[in-house]
């Protein structure tokens, strides 16, 4: 039987305005890294504030680490966490803002200094916060999340604001935590960055899941597409009717056709077009990939 | 449970120590304590008054035993009003920098996080209360001489459990105030409002209404807590004070606690 991490059943959260959560159920196993997704609203917050102990469940229930929501502190101490980007105070140095949460926490200050070693801020540890950058306040929350050393790493748009030599470091840190037994709960607007690095996915849209397991079932379930361009803007239109007319989900997005279909199609494609005097562009057979798969499920626009 | 509060005093005392706010709160301790305490001694053949309200404070009664706290215990109120602005910003900037949500991650009990927190602020208060005591009173022993008044009961047998009265009235006046600040920051959740609101009420609320209909000032609670800093007044004694005081900031934190233990911890 694989060992959960994060397990909730029907975990919802109402607010006067409706269901911010609405029964969301998803497993992440242990020792896995877990992409959160979801267009703005979605709920991905608040889901991961209920699994911290911040805000109270209307509906359901939940499981980290094999302890129940509804008692933080059994699991806390072994979960590290960056919600809705670093907070820290301005008027502190970056070392003795980690200072305060290892007190708090009871962890030993050498972890700081290490910390900061590990997440590229050695030189700048006894700066003050309001004088850091986006991209290294970041790291900081990142540091502050690994206090604990924990079992689950919980965060929330961890590469905002950093230069891609800094994504490709949080990748590999978060790879080299997954591989050492840490689980990672990660949400993310790059999707991309996702895909390299996750093996679960949990989607939400309007609250609801939409679809929790390993991402390669999700991209099994998906149909590869073709992304189609013409020479004349307004042959667009026509193209889709024609993919539309041979059976073919179509649409555009971003000013390119995305048409629905095998790649062994697209010579057929590129014939009716020829035959119609629509001249291509483009005509590029894709493979699904989490961007694409993300926007189908969700019905988000680019 | 004693561990973790031990740990959250030690993480709230880390932000409290912090240059900036610990000399430039004592720096405006220490403006205040000279402030008084000079003009008490300074003014004391002035027929305006050298008290509050232009009350006079002879010689004779600055010759007393009570005579190096005069000055000590009529701060009580400035004090308090700075005690309630640190305590007030303390908590109401968790809200407003986001910092709650990483604190209460780190420390899930909420009770044990405020018993914490408030034991950290009043180690700050009395750090305050001793500051202000040593000042004042050193200007008073200073001034004294030069005014004509005798300083022989000041540090006799009687003089400092006089001392010692005053500056456990004044320490729980500030701990009233500051507690006051504390619960107007987790109700307002913003120190800017938290700050204002207290010192509005304080400084000019309770004056007013106190001016208007002076019966008031024995049910006002600023007034009840600058009552206890001077030991009790000609109008309102010591004990209608501190237990009215008792009542209000032992209401206020329990509304607070609640709402701290259940309020979700959202934006």
């Amino acid at each position: 039987m694989v060992k959960l991490a994060i397990a909730v059943s029907d975990l919802s959260k109402k607010y006067d305005s409706g269901f911010a959560v609405s029964q969301a159920n998803f497993q992440v196993p242990v020792g896995t890294i877990c992409g959160f997704v979801g267009p703005n609203g979605a709920g991905k917050t608040t889901t991961i504030r209920m699994l911290l102990g911040l805000i109270s469940p209307t509906g359901g229930s939940g499981e980290i680490l094999g302890q129940s929501i509804d008692d933080p502190e059994k699991y806390l101490p072994l979960v590290g966490a960056m919600i809705e980007g670093p907070a820290f105070y301005p008027a502190l140095s970056g070392s003795e803002n980690l200072k305060v949460l290892a007190s708090l926490g009871g962890f030993p200050m050498e972890r700081v200094d290490q910390l900061l070693e590990q997440v590229g801020l050695a030189d700048r540890g006894k700066s003050k916060y309001k004088t850091y950058s986006l991209g290294m306040k970041q790291r900081l929350g990142i540091a502050a999340a690994l206090l604990p050393n924990p079992k689950l790493l919980i965060l929330d748009e961890p590469t905002n604001g950093l230069d891609p030599e800094g994504i490709q470091e949080i990748r590999q840190l978060l790879r080299g935590l997954a591989e050492n037994g840490t689980t990672v709960f990660v949400s993310s607007h790059l999707l991309s960055e996702l895909e390299l690095i996750s093996e679960y996915l949990v989607m939400l849209r309007k609250g609801e899941v939409v679809f929790a397991g390993a991402i390669q079932d999700l991209f099994d379930k998906q149909q590869p597409f073709m992304l189609v361009n013409t020479l004349n803007e307004n042959d667009l239109e026509r193209i889709i009717k024609i993919a539309e007319a041979a059976g073919h989900e179509a649409h555009i997005r971003d000013g390119v056709a995305h048409i629905k279909g095998p790649a062994e199609w697209a010579g057929t494609l590129n014939k009716l077009a020829f035959e119609s005097g629509i001249v291509l562009t483009q005509l590029s057979p894709q493979l699904p990939n989490l961007e694409e798969t993300f926007f189908e499920m969700t019905g988000e626009q680019k | 449970m004693i561990i973790s509060i031990a740990r959250i005093f030690a993480a709230e005392w880390r932000k409290l120590r912090r240059p900036t706010l610990l000399l430039g709160t004592l720096g405006a301790v220490a403006f205040f304590s000279v402030l008084v305490s000079s003009l008490l001694f300074l003014m004391i053949d002035s027929p305006n008054g050298n008290g509050d309200r232009g009350i006079r404070i002879t010689r004779e009664m600055l010759s007393l035993p009570s005579g190096a706290t005069q000055s000590f215990s009529s701060i009580g109120n400035l004090l308090g009003i700075i005690a309630l602005c640190v305590f007030a910003a303390q908590t109401a900037q968790e809200y407003s920098l986001g910092t709650l949500r990483n604190l209460l991650v780190r420390e899930p009990g909420r009770v044990r996080f405020l018993v914490g927190k408030l034991a950290s602020m009043k180690v700050f208060a009395i750090i305050m209360t001793l500051v202000s005591a040593v000042i004042s009173i050193g200007v008073s022993y200073a001034l004294a001489g030069g005014k004509n008044v005798s300083t022989d009961l000041w540090f006799n047998g009687d003089g400092r459990l006089e001392i010692g009265k005053t500056l456990l009235n004044v320490f729980i006046s500030i701990l009233g105030f500051g507690i006051i600040g504390m619960v107007l920051g987790i109700l307002l959740r913003s120190p800017i409002s938290s700050i204002s609101l207290g010192v509005l009420w304080l400084l000019i609320v309770e004056n007013i209404v106190g001016a208007v209909k002076a019966s008031t000032l024995q049910w006002l609670p600023g007034n009840q807590l600058g009552t206890i800093a001077t030991g009790g007044s000609d109008t309102i004694s010591y004990t209608h004070a501190l237990s009215l005081s008792g009542v209000y900031v032992g209401a206020a934190l329990i509304i607070a606690t609640v709402l701290f233990t259940k309020r979700d911890v959202a934006d």
